[in-house]
């Protein structure tokens, strides 16, 4: 390595860093979808089928997501009625 | 009590079994009756690594199945008095295994040994997932390389939920992080993730760092585990991690570039 190798390297950025970055990006993401319940996806599509009874609206009208506040949970619910 | 230890990683090829067998090596060596039980019915491997492949008669799932005794199945190692093998199936597709029949077999093998190392087969699934469901402490082998680390990761996420601890409410396995395939040449050189980088990410304690090293080729092609050569560095990293791993503080080595001396520089000298 000569003296401009030195200065240059420093600007550029390793490949072990990029590595890194990516790891720290995906692994908390998917940290995240571990901690949800594996129930959330059977409960949304009862309660798509309850609304059915009465209102007709597609499945991905309603939103299930579970939130972790401290050592309280919130299980919010978004569902987007059709215009009359 | 005896303790009932999985080595485990999601990802294949990063070296489980080389380090169930070191492991299970240098427990012996310390004077503790050892098994290494193989856990991937259809691909057994251990045997072969352990140097025993013509020896096996009977195999777990014989056992499973009441078709052969424990006594019959354990293969005693040649080298070393107390240390035992139980073979997987290879004739047998992975159903062969069930939850009840592995806690049978676990709970008899409790009463024997002071260490059961089980070996598991890479992937989630249900050999995966039965090597480390009766688990007191994993050791997550990785590879410093992005799938590796992500697969563990995902793996240490199962061990946290999907374990008998886990379901029970019990105190959670006790987690190691084995780092093995490392290159200090590399990581210097920026192109391989580092120990620290590694740690940071899975946030799990450090047993060991195993180098890069062709004394693990040379052991397998010969069929004795790597920590019985024990002039090879990957030897030595082995025996300070079972070290680590019955409560001794070892310091860590192998983690730098060794320093060339000037002759060896000049004739670009390999050991």
């Amino acid at each position: 390595m000569n003296i401009f190798d030195f200065f240059r390297e420093r600007k550029k950025e390793t490949t072990a860093s990029i590595a890194k970055e990516r790891l720290q990006i995906i692994v908390a993401h998917e940290r995240g979808q571990r901690s949800k319940p594996d129930y959330l996806p059977a409960l949304q599509q009862e309660l798509v089928e309850v609304i059915r009874k009465y209102v007709n609206i597609d499945s991905d009208q309603v939103q299930v997501a579970l939130e972790n506040q401290g050592s309280c949970s919130i299980l919010e619910l978004n569902i987007t009625l059709p215009d009359r | 009590m005896a303790k009932i230890l999985v080595v485990t990683s999601g990802k294949g090829g990063v070296g489980k079994t080389t380090t169930s067998a070191a492991i299970g090596t240098g427990l012996a060596l310390r004077g503790h009756k050892t098994v290494i039980v193989d856990f991937d019915v259809g691909l057994r491997n251990l045997d072969l690594i352990m140097g025993c492949e013509r020896r096996v008669v009977y195999d777990f799932v014989n056992v499973v199945n009441g078709e052969a005794t424990l006594t019959q199945a354990l293969i005693k190692d040649k080298r070393l008095e107390n240390l035992y093998v139980l073979a997987a199936s290879q004739t047998r597709d992975k159903d062969a295994l069930t939850k009840e029949g592995v806690e049978k077999i676990i709970n008899e093998l409790r009463e024997t040994f002071e260490y059961v190392v089980c070996d598991s087969p890479a992937g989630i699934e249900k050999g995966a997932h039965l090597a480390m469901y009766f688990a007191d402490e994993a050791i997550v082998v990785t590879n410093p390389e992005v799938s590796s680390v992500r697969d563990s990761d995902r793996m240490l996420g199962l061990l946290a939920s999907k374990s008998r601890r886990a379901e029970l409410g019990e105190e959670p396995i006790k987690e190691h992080l084995l780092l093995t395939r490392y290159n200090p040449e590399r990581v210097q050189k920026g192109e391989m993730l580092g120990v620290e980088d590694v740690e940071e990410i899975l946030a799990i304690r450090l047993l060991g760092v195993i180098p890069e090293s062709q004394a693990v080729l040379k052991a397998s092609n010969q069929g004795v585990p790597v920590i019985l050569d024990d002039q090879s560095d990957a030897g030595q990293a082995y025996s300070d991690a079972v070290d680590r791993l019955l409560g001794k503080e070892v310091a860590h080595r192998f983690l730098d570039v060794k320093k060339q001396g000037f002759m060896q520089r000049l004739f670009g000298g390999r050991e």
